[in-house]
Parts: structure tokens; C-alpha cells; sequence
């Protein structure tokens, strides 16, 4: 297998983009992504696309072929791939995958979603479609719902408190400030984010990420030629993807999304790294409550000591591992198949050294996380530099 | 939401009776069923199982922003249901809100309009719980 | 003979007290509480109807019974509110009862009295071996017109009724008769959200008239007298006229007493005399008599000579009692009962 590198990024304005169509977005980040990348685009020979719901949101399936059509890159094959919020992520490690075996060298990745065509009950509906849709999503549940579920066992088994839900929302939303592409550029209080409107308890909106348009996109190239599209290239050191069961009901526990742990456990035995060696995390914070797990399933915190953590500090930029640098889904916002691909172009711009109010010094690894449904697929992706 | 009729047909036995599947290889309960055993496989013997709708409350929550369709019944309760046969399923508490609940408090089994938003269209039946007094 | 082999009743969890509705059309709580007897009502929560509130007692009734679904051989449902108006709730009823498809199933409509005629369709159908058991259940969420008199009393409730041979029983039905004509004292055509109904004309040549016929007509029929009967249940409308009936046919007050359930949960339409024959079920001794006449407008009565067996003390326990329900209640605003009714435009 051949080493993976990153070579080129490029990500839209996130946010209620009215102005701005499905096409449009996912074609302004790909010509981002091969302008960064100093390529012409004839280098391409294949593309992967990561979109959670195209259909149901602008009524647009065979997204892979609309993109090549409108990218101009016919008659080269882009291929589209689904998994729920983790889609994004699932096109990526599909490009690995291409370039890691050699069946492609130059492969460009995308995840898009535009999602504010639609009013937000039917958007909340189609987004239940990432959980069972006959047996949790009809029987009345949202997703907000689902999570909430899970921050109350968490309450419960380990006493996290709506502070410290509510800390990571304040964290990330003062990260997101920095962000020129981020949905909120603007703080919030802990004040606020506690009595905000309920949504479902104890998740209130400001645990929540938001309906977001928007859309990002990769280049990948082999490492070995990597330095002739990118002065600063970043290695893919591990690309892992691993399964859960689709209703959160069927799960051993709440308090925990197994699949990330294990995708986790995996990129780090392959990637010969440990959570201890991880400057920089994007974790899949679509409620608050899913960024205190993740950084416990990653294993930078001890079961049961995420809450405290954020609540401490210890996730903000400065702190022991910096969580959302970006601003997370929850200030960024998330275009549901964009997140995955968003947080590689995050991760490439710490490991480059091109983030000022939010850099993180001397960063040598970082890892990405993306999770798709309440945890029924979860796809981690570590990283270090290139150069 | 709308469900089509012959889904909604499909689940009536599981949606009105809670009927969902045992494996006798390695005795574990499924509801919702399933055909093929998550532990045993190809081994696994797969037979109907009737649940009793009995259990304790696993988790909950709240739903005040509703997906299309249960707009009406905003503020309701769903939660997560450990049921006594061994599984556990996501359904809505009736008869009660956030405060009267805590986990693992007794749930019984109760037989609720699950979605009936359109007035010209077919009205959705099945399984809900309550608090078992 | 026909018996009562198992019985179940269910009321929703939701009251309206008469006091809340009165104070919204500006009328004197205790003028109301007075005339019609009736102190609060019951209410469905938004997730409930006619359908929903038969499997809950007609579940109830299966425990009783101990027999197994399949051995039904018919469901009938009477009720003025199926959620249909073509399609049957007694299909549904079956089929949550695991009871399908070995069966003859259908709903019945005679506006209070609807479940009291599946009780008779019943008992003909075991009399005849043309079936082994069958399930009458009488169901309603009834509705009155907003600022009606009926809005203080149209309330929700079940009761079933699973009929077999009488060696087998809880209860033995001894013997019915019923009386009917034509009488346009209440009515609701299709299209119409809310019942009508002809005021005073409901009581003398409607009410009065039917439950007499029908009580003397099963006492005549029977050579029986009051005296031989321990509690007598009559239709309750509201409070008032079943008391004003027993006093015209010389009943004792305290006889009627525990089947008086219409001051606390309201009428429940078809569910209305069932739900009292429970509640009179669920205290009475072996060997004690009932006498039943149910009324429906438009119009007609049913009246039973019950007598129940010793197997009642045994066979109660395996279900909840009607006061389980009667006794968990939560009131609701006008507010909130007008959410739950669906009276809000747009809903």
C-alpha cells in the first residue's frame, strides 16, 4: 500500500447559504481544493463524494455525476457514497483507498449538503432517516432526541451537568469566531447557552449544531509525489472506519458510541500513535453531549471524565488537547455529508501552520472523527506532517 | 411523515403485539425482531417471540421540537425501554412528562395512535408505554 | 345461556372539571354541578380514540376471560366516534388482540347504546353455537359543540365485554329485552363535528320513555321484581335522570348508587352503561342480581337481568380495576382540553 497525503484544501462560506445551490457549493470547493492543490485538474483521475441526503433535500440523487458534469472533470468516474453524517468521511477514506492501491494517483474528494431549501421539520425528519426509521424516527424521536437520551444516562452513570454540556458549546462557539467560514463568528455565554430554548431535555439549541449549508473538498496524491502539488502536504497516517448498530436502543450502552472507539483503537495501532501524541482533534460535536464522548472514546479522557474536562478548560486551545479549533460542528455548522471533509481541511491547516488566533503550537499529529447517525458508523482519520 | 400503507400493514403484528423474534440457540430475545441472530449468525434458530410490553426506563428525554407530523403533541415524552424479556426499544411515555419520570422507573405496555397527521390518510396504531402504578 | 366470562373497563387519564368549562362560557359552575350532576369529565390524551380505548379494555377483559385469542369467534364495537367513518375499528381491535382471522368483526352505531347492542348480538351468537366466545365492547370519545350542554358531559371511556357459556361465567345474563323507535331526541349527520339535540324533548318521550319500556318489558318477560335485584344500572346521561327514572319505577336509591359513575368521569357515550356494569362488577358478591338498561338516542333501550357467579372473585383479580383508572387522573385547563380535542383550527 502506498502513503496517502493531503495536497490541496478548500471549503465554502458554512452557513444559510440562500444564495448559493447544491452544484454551486460543492463546485466552488472543489476549484478551492485543486487551486490549493497547484494542480490544472487534468491530474484527476477519479472522484469521491460524500453526501447524507441529496435526494430528500433538493431532490438531486447521482450526485457524483452532476459534480463531474459541473466540475468539468468528465469524463473521469466520481462516485458518490453515503453514511449519514459521516459521509463526508467515507468519501475521504474511499480516495485513501484509491490512492493507498494504487488504482488512482490523483483523486479529488468533496462532501456538500445544502439543506435550508426545506423547512426544519422536514429537515429534522430527514435527518432522522440516519437513525431506524421504523422504529425509532416513527415511533417519534429526533435526533436531538437520541443524543439527549444519551446525556442523560450520562448524567446518570457519571454526574455530567448541564455546565459542562453547555462548556463545550461555549468553547467551540469561541473558537468559531476565528473561523472565517464558520456559521456563527460570534461567542456565547454559559449564561446563554443554559437557558437557551429546549429542544430536547436536558439538550437545549445551543447544544445543538445547526441546519447548515455548505460544502468541502480534498485533494489527495501519493506521498512519495506529494511535494510536486504541495509545499506543505499532510500525510493520512491512518484511515478507519467501523460499524455500530443503527438504533441507539440496540447499543450496550449510552454512554459511549463503540463504533468511534473501536474505528479509533484501530487508526491508532496502525498509525503506531497513541492519544497522548495528538495536538489537534475535530470530533463530531452535532450536540454537546457527542463531543464529551468522543474525546472518551478517543481516549483523551478517562470514561465519565469528558464533562469535567471541558468544563476545566482542558479541550480549548491551550489546554491538553485542543478539541474544535474550528469552531466544531456546533460553531461551524454542519452541512451533514461536508463535516467529514471540513475536518480534514481543519486538521490540514493546523498541521501547515496556517491558522493565526487559533493555532495550535507545534502541532504533530491530529486526528479527525466523524460520526454518522447516533454512532451506527464512525470513520477516524489520523494525520501528521508531510514535509 | 407519511408512512406508506403497506408499511405500515407489514409492521402490524410487531407494531400492535409487540411480536418480535427469540433465538433458541442462544436464547436472546429481539424486538424490533430480527431474522438473523447478532451473536449466533448462520447458527442461530430464529422463532416469533410475543414481549409484554413490561419494562423499566432506560432513558429518556423531552421532545419539544417535533419532526414533521407529531407538531400537535409537543411537549412529549420518549425514552428508551429495557424490556423484562431481555431487549430494549425506543418508544413514547403517555400520560406523563419530564418530571414524573426518572430512570428505571416500571413501564407497561399501552396500545396509542402513533401518527395519524393526515386527515384523509390512514391512521398509524401500535405500541406505546406508560408508567406502570 | 349467554354469560359474561370476562370484562374489562378503561378510561383515559385526563379530566375537565364542569367548574373550568363553565367559567370559559361564563356560566354558573354551581348551577351546572347541580343540574346535571356531573362535577368533572374525562378527557383522551391527542394519541387516543375509540380504537385505542377498546384494545385497552378489551385487553384487560382477555386477562379475565383466560381464554385464548383465537377462540373469539366475533368482535363487535359499538361506539359514535369509530375514527373511521369507513373502515372498521372492530378490524383493529381483533387484530391487536391477536385475535384474526378466524372471525366475523364489525362496528356497531346506536349513539349511547351501541355497546350494549354488541352484548345482545353476542349472547345470540353463543346461544346459537355459531361461535365459542364473543367480544362486545361499547367506546367513545364523544364531543359536544363548544358552550353545549353536552360539552360539560361528552366525555371518553371503554368497557368490553367477552360473552360465553354461562358455565363458564362470571356473571350469567338471564335474560334481555329491548324496546325502540323512532325518536329524533339526538343525532349527528355525517359532515357535522358536533352532535344536535332536542333539549327537553331528550327527556320524557326519549329517555323516559325507552328505559321505562324496556325495564318493565324484561320484568314482565321475566316475572321478575325489584326486590330480587341488588343493584340496577340505568343509562346516565347526566346524573339526574337516572335518579328520576329509578324514583318513577320505585328502585331504591342506594341501588343505583354504585353504578353512578357519570358524576366523576362524565358520559361516555357507548361506553356509558358498560363502564357502569363494570364498576358494579368489580364490587359485586356471588349469587348478588343485577338489572341493566342501557338507553341510545334516536331510540332505544337494552335491558339485562344479570346474575354473578362465584367465579367473579377469582376473575377480577386478573385485570385492573375500573377505579384504577378513575383514580389517576391529572385535570386539564380549557386550554389544554381544546389542544387534546383537536378544537384549535389548523390541528
Amino acid at each position: 500500500m502506498r502513503k496517502v497525503a493531503l495536497v490541496g484544501v478548500g471549503m465554502t462560506k458554512f452557513g444559510e447559504n440562500w444564495d448559493k445551490s447544491f452544484r454551486g457549493m460543492v463546485t466552488e470547493a472543489g476549484i478551492k481544493a485543486i487551486q490549493d492543490a497547484k494542480i490544472t485538474g487534468d491530474e484527476i483521475s477519479a472522484g469521491y463524494v460524500g453526501t447524507m441526503a441529496s435526494g430528500s433535500l433538493v431532490g438531486q440523487e447521482h450526485a457524483g455525476a452532476l459534480i463531474s458534469d459541473y466540475m468539468g472533470l468528465n469524463p473521469i468516474p466520481i462516485t458518490r457514497v453515503e453514511g449519514a453524517c459521516a459521509s463526508g468521511s467515507l468519501a475521504l477514506r474511499q480516495g485513501v483507498m484509491a490512492v493507498a492501491s494504487g488504482l488512482h494517483d490523483v483523486v479529488v474528494v468533496g462532501g456538500v449538503e445544502k439543506m435550508t431549501d426545506l423547512d426544519v421539520a422536514a429537515v429534522s425528519q430527514i435527518l432522522g432517516g440516519a437513525g431506524d426509521q421504523e422504529w425509532e424516527l416513527f415511533m417519534g424521536i429526533t435526533f436531538p432526541g437520541l443524543y439527549a437520551m444519551m446525556a442523560r444516562r450520562h448524567m446518570h452513570e457519571y454526574g455530567t451537568t448541564e455546565e459542562m454540556l453547555a462548556s463545550v458549546a461555549v468553547k467551540n462557539h469561541a473558537n468559531g469566531v476565528y473561523n472565517k467560514y464558520a456559521q456563527f463568528q460570534r461567542e456565547i455565554t454559559m449564561e446563554q447557552a443554559l437557558n437557551a430554548k429546549m429542544v430536547a431535555d436536558p439538550l437545549k439549541i445551543l447544544d445543538c449544531s445547526p441546519i447548515t449549508d455548505g460544502a468541502a473538498a480534498v485533494v489527495l496524491a501519493p506521498l512519495d509525489s506529494a511535494s510536486s502539488y504541495s509545499d506543505k502536504p499532510v500525510e493520512i497516517l491512518a484511515s478507519e472506519q467501523a460499524s455500530g448498530t443503527l438504533a441507539l436502543h440496540d447499543r450496550e450502552n449510552l454512554t459511549s458510541i463503540k463504533a468511534a472507539k473501536i474505528a479509533g483503537e484501530l487508526a491508532y495501532k496502525k498509525a503506531g500513535i497513541g492519544p497522548k501524541d495528538i495536538d489537534v482533534a475535530e470530533v463530531h460535536d452535532c450536540f454537546t453531549i457527542a463531543e464529551i464522548i468522543a474525546t472518551e472514546d478517543l481516549g483523551f479522557f478517562k470514561p465519565g471524565e469528558g464533562g469535567p474536562a471541558a468544563l476545566e478548560g482542558k479541550t480549548k486551545i491551550g489546554g491538553e488537547i485542543a478539541i474544535n479549533t474550528s469552531g466544531g460542528l456546533k460553531a461551524t455548522g454542519h452541512p451533514v455529508g461536508a463535516t467529514g471533509v471540513k475536518q480534514a481541511c481543519e486538521v490540514t491547516w493546523q498541521l501547515r501552520g496556517e491558522r493565526e488566533e487559533t493555532q495550535v503550537k507545534d502541532v504533530e499529529y491530529a486526528l479527525t472523527h466523524n460520526v454518522g447517525g447516533s454512532g451506527a458508523t464512525a470513520v477516524v482519520h489520523l494525520y501528521q506532517r508531510g514535509y | 411523515m407519511k408512512e406508506s400503507i403497506s408499511l405500515t400493514w407489514r409492521r402490524i403484528p410487531e407494531r400492535y403485539k409487540m411480536i418480535g423474534t427469540r433465538c433458541t440457540t442462544c436464547n436472546s430475545n429481539f424486538f424490533p425482531p430480527r431474522s438473523v441472530c447478532s451473536k449466533c449468525r448462520r447458527k442461530g434458530k430464529i422463532e416469533p417471540f410475543e414481549f409484554s410490553g413490561n419494562g423499566k426506563i432506560y432513558s429518556f428525554t423531552e421532545i419539544h421540537a417535533a419532526p414533521a407530523g407529531f407538531e400537535n403533541q409537543i411537549p412529549y415524552v420518549m425514552a428508551i425501554v429495557e424490556l423484562d424479556e431481555g431487549t430494549r426499544c425506543t418508544g413514547q411515555i403517555v400520560d406523563a412528562t419530564l418530571k414524573d419520570l426518572k430512570i428505571g422507573d416500571r413501564v407497561e405496555g399501552t396500545f396509542r395512535k402513533l401518527l395519524s397527521d393526515d386527515p384523509e390518510g390512514p391512521i398509524h396504531y401500535g405500541f406505546k408505554f406508560r408508567l406502570k402504578k | 345461556m349467554a354469560g359474561i366470562v370476562g370484562y374489562g373497563a378503561y378510561v383515559p387519564k385526563y379530566r375537565i372539571k364542569s367548574e373550568t368549562i363553565a367559567e370559559v362560557w361564563g356560566e354558573d359552575p354551581n348551577r351546572i354541578q347541580k343540574g346535571l350532576g356531573i362535577m368533572e369529565k374525562s378527557v383522551p390524551a391527542i394519541d387516543e380514540d375509540s380504537a385505542t380505548l377498546s384494545v385497552e379494555s378489551a385487553r384487560i377483559a382477555m386477562e379475565r376471560a383466560q381464554i385464548a385469542p383465537d377462540e373469539l369467534g366475533a368482535v363487535y364495537v359499538g361506539s359514535e366516534s369509530h375514527p373511521y367513518a369507513v373502515k372498521p375499528t372492530a378490524t383493529m381491535v381483533s387484530q391487536a388482540l391477536g385475535a384474526t382471522p378466524n372471525l366475523t368483526a364489525a362496528d356497531l352505531e346506536f349513539a349511547c347504546k351501541a355497546g350494549t347492542a354488541a352484548m345482545q348480538i353476542c349472547m345470540g351468537m353463543v346461544d346459537s353455537n355459531m361461535i365459542k366466545y364473543g367480544l362486545a365492547i361499547g367506546a367513545d370519545t364523544a364531543q359536544g359543540r363548544p358552550g353545549d350542554a353536552l360539552e360539560y358531559s361528552a366525555a371518553a371511556g371503554a368497557a368490553a365485554y367477552i360473552i360465553g357459556k354461562d358455565d363458564q361465567s362470571l356473571a350469567i345474563i338471564e335474560d334481555t329485552f329491548s324496546y325502540t323507535t323512532d325518536t329524533p331526541d339526538f343525532w349527528r349527520r355525517t359532515k357535522a363535528d358536533y352532535p344536535s339535540h332536542g333539549g327537553r324533548f331528550t327527556g320524557e318521550p326519549a329517555y323516559f320513555k325507552h328505559v321505562q319500556g324496556a325495564f318493565n318489558g324484561l320484568m314482565e318477560k321475566m316475572d321478575e321484581k325489584i326486590d330480587n335485584y341488588d343493584y340496577f344500572i340505568f343509562h346516565q346521561p347526566n346524573a339526574k335522570f337516572p335518579k328520576a327514572v329509578a324514583k318513577k319505577l320505585g328502585v331504591p336509591k342506594e341501588k343505583i348508587e354504585l353504578g353512578m359513575i357519570v358524576p366523576i368521569i362524565g358520559n361516555t357515550y357507548s361506553g356509558n352503561t358498560p363502564l357502569s356494569l363494570a364498576n358494579v362488577l368489580d364490587k359485586a358478591k356471588p349469587g348478588e342480581k343485577i338489572f341493566v338498561t342501557s338507553f341510545g338516542s334516536g331510540a332505544g333501550s337494552d335491558a339485562f337481568s344479570i346474575k354473578v357467579t362465584d367465579k367473579i372473585e377469582e376473575k377480577r383479580k386478573k385485570g385492573y380495576p375500573l377505579s384504577h383508572f378513575i383514580e389517576n387522573k391529572e385535570y386539564v385547563t380549557y386550554a389544554i382540553y381544546a389542544k387534546l380535542r383537536k378544537k384549535y383550527k389548523g390541528m
